[in-house]
Parts: structure tokens; sequence; C-alpha cells
């Protein structure tokens, strides 16, 4: 319990993010992490069970989701089906009680970590709907009459990717850590961790090539840390050597593979004007 | 102690409560923190800040305050700018130039003399050896020391751990306005929806039948209830040509957006000023106009209206009949702009033209107090503003 988060094996955790997450742990509050796409916002409740020996409960949030849903479900219908057959169990309204995940982390045998991804998705509503839940971590099932606490208060982290601003009154009850798009030392490190025999050459040069395309001005979609593990292991894996990535040749002046990093067409028609100016300039 | 603290943040306008103070508290009585005055800044970070734009700000406050010094908060309250800092070319220090910083009194010293130089310095500069610039060989600027990126003398390690973090200020492109795109005005434009059901009750309401058969013990009870749909109605103004050309991409984003959230939206455009016509389709403007009084006798006071446009231009072209610049107008741009805000209680006007020039323009100002200070920026932010505006249910009616 006492133990502190420090990264693992295959996530690189900065001081900061670490110690946000220690804070959130000890203080038993839940985490809200921001930031851009790809740079581990879900990975890091993964890390954090794994990290901890805790096990994960994870709750993945759609536009179509209830706060309700996360606690529990009264399944009327199927009620209604027994009673229509006859069935004794129809009598008991808590056999048609569907617990959610919520529920499922409160009962845990031991302290759980929650995920609750992509928190904006939901109606605005959402966030306050969980606010009671969250703070006290206990809800009364009025179907059963039943008050549920948690037995540990779990680790709760969340996720949002910005497309809706969270209500005052959640923020304020959450912690709060914006993950920040790592810079080339960090970068080094988090793909030294997922490749560890890459050569060193070939690491330079990719990683030059990646944040040079993550500089052109206009991309719609900047390439994040996943893209670029993807584009690594596509490059090892067609064996391609450093010197090609440092390719001369106006035809061939698009990195390797481009696909791998940008994932949309115009940012490539963007990408490939550009490199072609910078050549007719550099004459 | 932190009591100070807490009060600059609330002053450089920080959305800070006591709930987070105390959860700050309780982390350092935890010992979360050790001693080490960067840890306790991630840890303050952590606890009172609940949103990236405000990063900066809170690096700014927290820098002020290690600082021990009120003034030096209010200093840094003007902005330094931008292109004073860019970076146009890269000049690498030598050790030797290293070696003269550290003689000239190392870190501390610097940066007291920065801020001194910040505050007599009032101009872009370039070049030189004395003031903050780029290219130069004074001690701050570009490569050498600018508050965005301090990497001055610091040789190995992660900077982020010898320097000062919340001098460098990395956040400092998240601080409110960025740019608009469709994505982010439609999630501005998202919180103008009001939803109502409307109408005959002809939809089948199936989660409250079933509830309501199954509360029943299986006696089936049909509940019926109107369509749910989007109630807010919007009425468009643009202005078109002239100095609006450079905000054209702008006002597009803002169109396409607001098309697709809204089902009733209606549009018009006008040129610098609403006179007595307007038109719907700019290729046949001199052959297609709607009469103005026409677009107020068919559309009803629930519109919410939004003028789009920069409003620069002569004063006479609002004040004086006659003072269009395409026709002759019987009644002054005042009258019309009157009978328009009578009739719709609830309008604003968004106006690309960054909000600093505003005051330098006498027909900005003139625009803005016939809204009554309703004009707003084209940014997120001021579509923020704007939106809440048109959400509040009772504005009081433009008088005059």
């Amino acid at each position: 319990m006492n133990k502190r988060f420090e990264g693992t094996a295959t996530y690189v955790a900065e001081d900061d993010l670490a110690l946000a997450v220690n804070a959130a742990v000890t203080l038993q509050r839940p985490l809200l992490i921001k930031g851009e796409p790809g740079t581990g916002k879900t990975q890091l409740a993964q890390e954090i069970a794994e990290a901890m020996g805790m096990p994960l409960i994870e709750w993945h949030i759609k536009s179509t989701t209830k706060a309700r849903q996360g606690l529990y479900e009264y399944d009327a219908v199927a009620r209604l089906r027994d009673s229509q057959l006859g069935e004794e169990r129809a009598r008991d309204i808590g056999n048609y009680i569907v617990r959610g995940k919520l529920w499922e982390a409160f009962e845990a045998e031991a302290r759980p970590v929650l995920l609750i991804d992509e928190i904006d998705k939901a109606d605005i509503e959402f966030p306050n709907d969980l606010l009671q839940e969250l703070d006290r971590m206990e809800f009364y099932v009025y179907e059963t009459q039943q008050l549920v606490e948690a037995r540990h208060r779990p680790v709760v982290v969340i996720t949002s990717n910005n497309e809706k601003e969270l209500p005052d009154a959640f923020l304020r009850r959450c912690f709060f850590h914006y993950i920040r798009f790592p810079d080339r030392e960090t970068m080094a490190k988090i793909v030294d961790v997922h490749y560890p025999d890459l050569k060193k050459d070939l690491l330079r040069e990719a990683l030059e090539a990646f944040f040079a395309v993550r500089d052109v001005p206009g991309l719609k979609k900047k390439p994040s840390t996943s893209e670029l593990l993807d584009w690594i292991k596509l490059l090892v894996a067609e064996d391609i050597p450093a010197s090609a990535l440092r390719e001369k040749d106006p035809r061939k002046s698009i990195p390797l593979m481009h696909g791998a990093l940008l994932k949309n067409e115009q940012d490539v028609h963007l990408f490939e004007r550009l490199v072609f100016l910078d050549r007719r300039n550099a004459r | 102690m932190l009591v100070d603290f807490f009060f600059l943040l609330k002053r450089a306008g920080l959305p800070v409560s006591i709930t987070e103070l105390l959860a700050l508290q309780g982390a350092l009585a935890r010992n979360l923190a050790g001693y080490r005055v960067d840890e306790f800044y991630f840890l303050a970070r952590t606890c009172l800040v609940k949103d990236e734009r405000h990063y900066d700000r809170f690096d700014r406050v927290f820098g002020a305050y290690v600082e021990g010094a009120d003034e030096v908060f209010d200093l840094l309250g003007g902005d330094v700018p931008d292109d004073w800092l860019r970076r146009q070319a890269e000049l690498l220090l030598s050790d030797e130039e290293k070696a003269k910083i550290e003689a000239e009194g190392g870190w501390q010293a610097l940066m007291d003399k920065l801020r001194q130089r910040l505050a007599e310095q009032r101009e872009r500069h370039e070049g030189g050896n004395r003031w903050i610039g780029t290219a130069g060989t004074s001690p701050f600027g570009a490569a050498g020391y600018n508050p965005e990126g301090v990497r001055i003398g610091q040789q190995g390690g992660r900077n982020r751990s010898a320097v000062k973090v919340w001098e460098q200020r990395e956040y400092r492109n998240l601080d409110s306005e960025r740019e608009l795109g469709t994505r982010n005005i439609k999630l501005a434009l998202r919180k103008l929806r009001r939803f109502a059901r409307e109408g005959a009750a002809d939809e089948l309401d199936l989660d409250d039948t079933i509830g309501a058969t199954a509360r029943n013990a299986g006696w089936l009870d049909i509940r019926m209830r109107p369509e749910r749909h989007n109630a807010m109605k919007l009425l468009l103004f643009f202005d078109v040509g002239g100095s609006m050309d450079p905000y054209v991409r702008l006002c597009e984003e803002l169109f396409s957006a607001a098309r697709s959230e809204f089902k009733h939206l209606e549009y018009y455009y006008f040129h610098n000023c609403v006179y007595e016509s307007v038109w719907r389709d700019n290729y046949r403007r001199h052959a297609e106009r709607t009469p103005t009084i026409e677009v107020l006798r068919t559309y009803g006071k629930d519109y919410r209206v939004i003028f789009v446009g920069d409003a620069a231009m002569s004063p006479y072209e609002i004040t004086v009949a006659g003072g269009s610049i395409e026709h002759w107008n019987e009644e002054p741009g005042t009258v019309w702009m009157g009978r328009i805000l009578e009739h719709f209680p609830r309008a604003i006007w968004l106006n690309p033209e960054p909000q600093r020039y505003w005051p330098q323009t006498a027909s900005t100002q003139i625009m803005r107090e016939l809204l009554s200070d309703r004009m707003f920026p084209l940014t997120l932010d001021g579509l923020d503003d704007a939106v809440h505006e048109l959400r509040r249910s009772t504005i009081p009616p433009l008088l005059n």
C-alpha cells in the first residue's frame, strides 16, 4: 500500500506524473489525466495496477453511457419474462440487479485500480452524477434498500480527451495531471523500453525524422508516441538501415513507411508539398 | 503560509477553491513532497490546477511566490512578447561564454538582471549585447536565456530537475486563446443546445413502458412522449467583403460548425453595417435582397442573433443617414441596429479582430455601445463567453 509508483519496465513515468499518482494513491482521491492522444493515458492505469500489484477494473465510457450503469442496473425485462413463466426467482428483486463496474470495484477483495476511460465522451452531466459516489465511495440501491460501501477505496484513474469541459465541482474533487508530449530525451527512453535492442543510429535517425514531422506546421493530426512505436516496429520488421532514413534523393525524401506516422491524406499531401518546396529552396 | 500563495493564485485568476488548498495541505502533511522545491511545485500543481490551460499562469505565480516578491508578480502580469524570444538564430554558448556568465554572478544574478531589464526595455530587440532579444550575445534571449527555455550554463543532467521548472513555462501555448477549428467551435456551440420535448406525444417511450409494465406486474402499460430535439433557434448575420477578407476562413469554420449543430439556423449577409436590407446569396446580392423589416417579421423573439463582423468602418457609416459606402441609406445604421436588437433581445456580436485593437477603432466602440458591450472576440474563449451570454434567459432589452 505504501509502495511508490515510479513507472514500470514497460512504461516511462516522469517525476511529475509519478508524484501525481502517488499523491492520488495516498490521499485516496481520483486522478484526472489529460494529454494529447497517444501519450499513454489509458495505459497509465494498467501500469499502476501492475506496479502496485492491484487488480484493474476498466470502465470504458461511451456517448450513451449513464452514470447509473456504473453502479447497477435493474433488469426489469428479465424479471417480467420470468414472472410470466412463473419462475420462483422473480419474487426476489435482488436477482435482477446487475452490478456495474463501480460496485465491482467497491466489492473487490483487495484495493483495486478503477479506470474510468474517456469520461468526456459521456453526457455533460455524467461527472456530476458520480460526485457523491466517488467522494464517499458508497451508494444506495433503492430496489433492494441496500447500502453498498467500498471495502477498500479504489485508486480511481480518469482519462479525458478534452472533448467537453468537466464541471468545476467534479474537478475540485480530483487531482489533475496533464501528460506533456515527451521531449527527445524521454522519447528515446520510451523507445528503449519497448525496443531494447534497437540500434543507436537507427533510433537517432528515426527520432530525428519523427520530430521533424511533428514540427511541420498545419498538420491535422500530429504523430504521437504510439505512432512512433508502430513506425519503429515496421522499420525493424523490414530491417531498414538507418542510412535509408536520411535519403537525399528528393523523390524518396518522405520518410519510409510514413503511413504509420501520418494518418491523414491531407497531411501526407501537405508534407510532400513542403518537402518539395524545401528542396527547391535549397538549390 | 500557503494562504498567501493561495490568494496570489486567486488574484491571477486561477479558479482555486478551499477544497483544493486543504487537499494540498493534506498531501504536505503526508510528506508526499519531500523537501525539494521541485516536488512541491509538482504537488501544488497537481492539487490546485485542474486545466492545462492554466499551467502557464500557475507557473508564473509560482515563480513569483518562490521569489517572495509581490512586485515581481505585478511586473510579470504584463507579458513578455513572444517574438522577442522566438529563436531566429541558434547561437550556442561556448564554454568560455558560460564561464563568463558564471563570472557575472551566476544564475540568481542573471535572473534578477533579466527582471530589471524587462522593466526597462519596452521594444523588441535583435542583435546587440545588452537588450533582451534573439541572436545576440546578451545573456538574455535566444540560446542564452529566455523565460521559455532556460538552458543556460547547465551542463548534462535533466534540465527539468536542474533548472527551475516553472520558469520554463512550457505550457505557454496552452494558455486560453488557442486557434479555432471546426471541432472546437462545434463543442463551444454545443453548449447552446437546448433540448426540449415539444409537440404531440408520438414516440413510444420504451424505457418508461417497460418500467411501467413491469411495475404493473405484467399488464401492458404503454407510455408515449413527444420527440426530443434541439429547440435552439439561431439567426446569423455575416459581414462580408472589404476588411473581412482576412477572416473568411474563420467565418467559414464558424458557419459550417453552426450549420451542423443547429436545425433552426438562418443566415444573412451584410456589408459593414446592417441597413434596410440584407441578402442571402453573395453572387446575386444586388438582385435579390431581403428587407430587414421582413427578417424581423419572419423570425420570432425566441431566435438568438449572432452578428459576425469586424465592425471596422467609418463611424459615419453607423451614425449618419446616407453614410453607407454602397448606396444611399435613408436611415442611419444605428436605427436599424436598434430595431434588430429591440426585436431580438438575445443578440451578440462576434468580432474576429483581436480584442486589443478594438479600442483603436471608433466604429467598433460605437457598435459595442449599441450592443451594450455584448461584443466578443472570435476565439474559443470569446465564443464561450458569447454562448454563455446567449444562454442567459433574461437580458434587459436595449432602449433608445
